[in-house]
């Protein structure tokens, strides 16, 4: 997902709010005034027992410990060292998993301290953990990595490739032009450069090529008209479902993954929440969609990684990525829950993993679900209606009327009233095949897709 | 808002706003009277035309559900005083004998069903109160037909009140609680430390009669009624009041308890646990089979999206629905759900509710203090901006319903959460899920490279919480057994959320007993213990020899 620049810092003041553990390997005496005070106290009391005794006292109760469960306030504990240190003012924690190392980061979900080497294996283990236990990737699989150069993407397709070889799949990369000037080329020239790097084959596709020269440029100019510009992220997120599954029939994939992180899910479910979208909330919640029809299974390894640790990674393992915000989300609804959701970390940080438990275990009426899917009448696709939601939007854009797929009261095309408008644009490649099931109107900034998520790469 | 199935197809209107309602506007619902007040955007309506409103739709809630309704008792004469008998009295419509009066059979009386209100103070409560009040003195056609009672939960230990300022609230409460007439109950929190452990038991209850069965009973119940002439149901009697303040012994042991949890939002749901426990209690001793809360709609949407934060999602049908059976025998009854905060209070100023205001947990706490403060402001400032907000999310949460998750089987309902009573909805098998998430990434990486390859492995078998972490952290067994122990055989039988919760409380010892020996009592050393009870001998510290009397 795509942040601004200042998000790469986040990671210097965990939730838990203690400072000080990231940073040279030197004396820090300003670790101690950027304790609370009581920390303080207690490490000169410590001074002086240690003088003393010669040993390093515990700091049992500082309040950074405090706020710690107790498995992970014994591992702390276990990551002080024993004998006398050089430096007797702020002893480094070493890591809790070699035991060798200093630490170098505290992971934000368990405070448990940990050198780099000890948290990117951590991470990649826990990935490994998803995608086994939710039988995701099966051997043999070709993956279709859906890049967008952002950090989430970025760091799947590093963390996948690291896991390749035992998991026997093989991977693409596919990236989506949207035809965004100005944003969307400095991501895909991250995208090539990671492809060069990391020597994993690369396919980009174009909006333009694919929807008869429609690009998301030309989609918002069309809809800048009608006077809310909020409905160009509908587009973008339906559109880019459909290009991506393209792209991964070109490299004759068997499963596409996409970067989504934990907070992704939380945010979603709160916005479905409070849009009133049933039929999102009763298709969101598992792993990922199996595929219906023709559609290839879609799964979310990151899923339950924050996204704090994700952008660790991408720290530690020193990934090249592309971090700015796409020029159309200025007041997107799904602002709303993100600011929620920083809110509710702060005063509870498991609040993300609590709200994916709640969003797995939603049970919602059966009239609430969506109709079990027919064809599209045009390109053959999955689609709910007559015409699948790609189809009918690129008509309506064909037409001049952008909004004749959005919204409640929208028709079939083949009813449709006035024929006019310009016929002149090309209908869509009817080779194309969609996975969604005509999905409802959304406006998160990166667009939506059917299983409740961003459809952002 | 980009609310689903909102309307783009025509740009937004751009000529001039609607007119506000001027002096000379008609109340739009009977165009005669002048509007007093106006509901959403631009609805006026005249004071008569308000209350009718009001009125209907509280009494529409009541009639849709069907679940209040008269049931039938087999009893020796007409009884006098209506003792729980919740075996035989709850069965709507049976048999339908409507009316034997005298001979060796025993008379079928139909009677009225016994509902407390669970009054807190604030506005909404008032309001229910009121209504009901009102509902009942009506021309017998119309008339509500329950019996009800008034309870009261003193909770100003909780909240750090000091003696005199609770006094002085109960005073208060009292002149209200005289003036509607119902008998009532005033407890405090503190009696939560003398409740049985049989609290926590969801007792069997009787299955809801259908729509044919709801029928069958107002039918008989009328019939009933017209033979036997009109004669008013015995009311309980008025139960004592309360004898005076807590004993300050335990006034004590519940300020220990709530100033050692870490965070304000364990201790409102701690306070919501045990202040349900206590109604629950208060219901089930004095024979009340429903309990009627006054959450407004607002409020319940507040209380959804805050439940979804706190982990509860596979509850919401329960915590925000109309009825809410997970207790058994008493069931959880919201008739003001459809009401808006900005009605009521409109209602109740109109009208002169009586109220009385009493501080809770959260009095004063600043914004970002708690999950339910954070909730609460972010829905209302969300509201402000699209005022369809709390509508859209009640309207959602109409459409959740009270399933076990899909994949599991039909048959046995599974154990319940000791705290709140729902199945739980912990699967420790299946590690591909938040909680799996949270339990893999406590275990402690010991050697690098080589974890990754034992990763699976160990998640499989460290999957469960309590007993089975010890068998991948033996180092852990020396320090920490005699502490994790009690808390372990705890918090396994809590569902997500509520152990989520009780990571804030440092340690179980402050709660109340009857929490702590349920748990004993159920957990499954305990279970173990039982089935070779019968091969212990007396003296426990030899080795048992099984198979000796």
């Amino acid at each position: 997902m795509e942040h601004s620049g200042s998000r790469r810092r986040e990671r210097k003041t965990p939730p838990r709010g203690s400072p000080g553990v990231v940073g040279p390997p030197c004396p820090r005496p300003q670790a101690l005034q950027a304790e609370p005070p009581h920390g303080h106290l207690v490490g000169v009391i410590r001074g002086l027992t240690q003088s003393l005794l010669g040993v390093v006292v515990i700091l049992p109760a500082s309040a950074f410990s405090l706020s710690l469960d107790r498995p992970a306030r014994v591992l702390l504990r276990r990551s002080r060292p024993l004998p006398p240190r050089q430096d007797p003012a702020m002893p480094a924690p070493q890591c809790a998993s070699c035991h060798e190392a200093r630490a170098a980061l505290r992971r934000p979900r368990s405070g448990q301290a940990l050198c780099a080497t000890c948290f990117c294996t951590a991470f990649e283990a826990e990935v490994l953990h998803t995608v086994v236990a939710g039988r995701l990737l099966p051997p043999g699989a070709v993956v279709a990595v859906g890049a967008s150069g952002g950090k989430d993407s970025t760091v799947l397709a590093h963390v996948l490739r690291e896991l390749a070889p035992r998991l026997g799949i093989s991977l693409h990369l596919v990236a989506v032009d949207e035809g965004i000037g100005g944003y969307r080329d400095a991501a895909l020239a991250a995208v090539r450069r990671q492809a060069a790097r990391w020597e994993l084959p690369l396919t980009v596709v174009a909006y333009a090529e694919l929807f008869g020269g429609w690009t998301m440029d030309a989609v918002a100019r069309s809809t800048a008209g009608s006077g809310r510009s909020r409905s160009c992220c509908t587009f973008c997120g339906v559109l880019r479902r459909r290009a991506l599954e393209e792209g991964a029939r070109r490299v004759a994939a068997t499963h596409v993954v996409t970067g989504h992180n934990a907070d992704d899910m939380a945010e979603t479910v709160l916005m479905n929440f409070l849009r009133g979208d049933a039929g999102r909330l009763a298709r969101g919640g598992g792993l990922g969609s199996p595929g219906e029809g023709g559609a290839l299974p879609r799964c979310r390894p990151l899923q339950l990684a924050s996204q704090k640790e994700v952008v660790l990674y991408a720290h530690f393992r020193r990934l090249d990525y592309f971090s700015e915000e796409c020029v159309y989300a200025p007041e997107a609804f799904r602002g709303h829950a993100r600011e929620l959701l920083k809110l509710l970390e702060a005063a509870r940080p498991s609040a993300v993993l609590d709200l994916v438990h709640s969003a797995e275990r939603l049970a919602l009426a059966p009239a609430a679900r969506p109709p079990p899917p027919g064809a599209c009448s045009r390109c053959g696709a999955l689609a709910s209606r007559a015409l699948c939601q790609a189809c009918a939007l690129l008509d309506g854009l064909n037409r001049g009327r952008p909004r004749l797929a959005i919204g409640k009261g929208r028709r079939g095309l083949d009813e449709e009233g006035p024929p006019g408008g310009r016929g002149s644009h090309s209908r869509p490649d009817p080779r194309l095949r969609s996975p969604s099931p005509a999905s409802r109107d959304s406006s998160s900034p990166l667009g939506s897709d059917d299983v409740g998520v961003r459809g952002r790469l | 808002m980009c609310e689903v199935g909102e309307d783009y197809r025509e740009p937004a209107p751009a000529g001039p706003p609607p007119p506000r309602p001027s002096r000379e506007q008609k109340c739009v619902k009977c165009k005669e009277g002048l509007p007093v007040v106006v509901i959403r955007a631009g609805d006026a309506f005249c004071r008569d035309c308000f209350k009718a409103f009001y009125v209907h739709k509280f009494r529409a809630v009541l009639g849709k559900n069907r679940l209040v309704f008269p049931g039938e008792k087999v009893g020796c004469g007409t009884a006098s005083r209506r003792r729980p008998v919740p075996a035989a009295s709850r069965t709507p419509g049976l048999g339908g004998g409507a009316g034997h009066v005298g001979g060796a059979v025993p008379p079928v009386v139909f009677l009225l069903p016994q509902v407390l209100l669970a009054w807190s103070g604030g506005p909404s409560s008032s309001s229910m109160l009121w209504q009901v009040l009102e509902g009942l003195s009506r021309d017998s056609a119309k008339r509500l037909r329950f019996v009800p009672g008034v309870v009261y939960a003193d909770e100003g230990a909780a909240c750090g009140q000091s003696p005199e300022d609770r006094a002085k609230t109960l005073a208060e409460a009292k002149l209200v609680l005289q003036t509607v007439g119902f008998p009532w109950h005033i407890v405090a929190l503190e009696e939560v430390f003398s409740l049985p452990p049989s609290v926590l038991r969801c007792s069997a209850r009787e299955p809801v009669g259908t729509e044919g069965a709801y029928k069958a009973a107002v039918d008989s119940f009328l019939q009933q009624r017209h033979a036997l002439g009109e004669q008013s149901q015995p009311c309980p009697q008025h139960p004592q009041s309360q004898v005076g303040p807590p004993p300050a012994n335990q006034t004590e042991a519940l300020s220990r308890l709530f100033n050692s949890v870490k965070t304000l939002t364990a201790k409102e749901e701690l306070l919501q646990t045990l202040r349900t426990h206590l109604i629950l209690h208060v219901a089930r001793t004095h024979g009340y089979s429903k309990v009627m809360t006054g959450d407004s709609c607002t409020r319940l949407a507040i209380k959804l999206m805050t439940s979804l934060a706190l982990g509860r999602g596979a509850f919401l049908a329960w915590d925000t629905g109309f009825s809410d059976e997970r207790h058994g025998d008493v069931v959880v009854v919201r008739p003001m759900r459809e009401h808006t905060l900005k009605e009521v209070a409109f209602y109740n100023r109109l009208f002169a509710v009586p109220s009385v205001f009493t501080p809770a947990v959260d009095t004063k706490a600043p914004e970002k203090a708690s999950i339910h403060r954070l909730m609460e402001a972010f829905i209302l400032r969300l509201q402000a901006q699209f005022p369809s907000t709390v509508s859209t999310v009640y309207r959602t949460s109409e459409k959740l319903v009270k399933a076990p998750r899909d994949g599991c089987a039909a048959g046995t309902p599974g154990p319940r959460c000791l705290l709140c009573m729902c199945v739980l909805d912990v699967d420790t098998a299946d590690s591909a899920t938040a909680f799996g998430a949270q339990t893999f990434s406590q275990l402690p990486q010991t050697q690098p490279p080589v974890a990754q390859a034992e990763a699976p492995t160990v998640s499989s078998c460290c999957s469960g919480m309590g007993g089975a972490r010890r068998c991948c952290r033996p180092e852990e067994e020396e320090e920490e057994e005699e502490e994790e122990d009690p808390r372990a055989h705890v918090t396994e039988q809590l569902c997500y959320g509520c152990r989520v919760n009780m990571k804030d409380l440092p340690s179980l010892d402050p709660l109340p007993p009857y929490i702590l020996a349920e748990a004993q009592l159920r957990s499954p050393r305990a279970k173990a213990e039982q089935q070779i009870q019968e091969y212990l001998l007396e003296d426990h510290e030899d080795a048992a020899r099984p198979g000796e009397s």
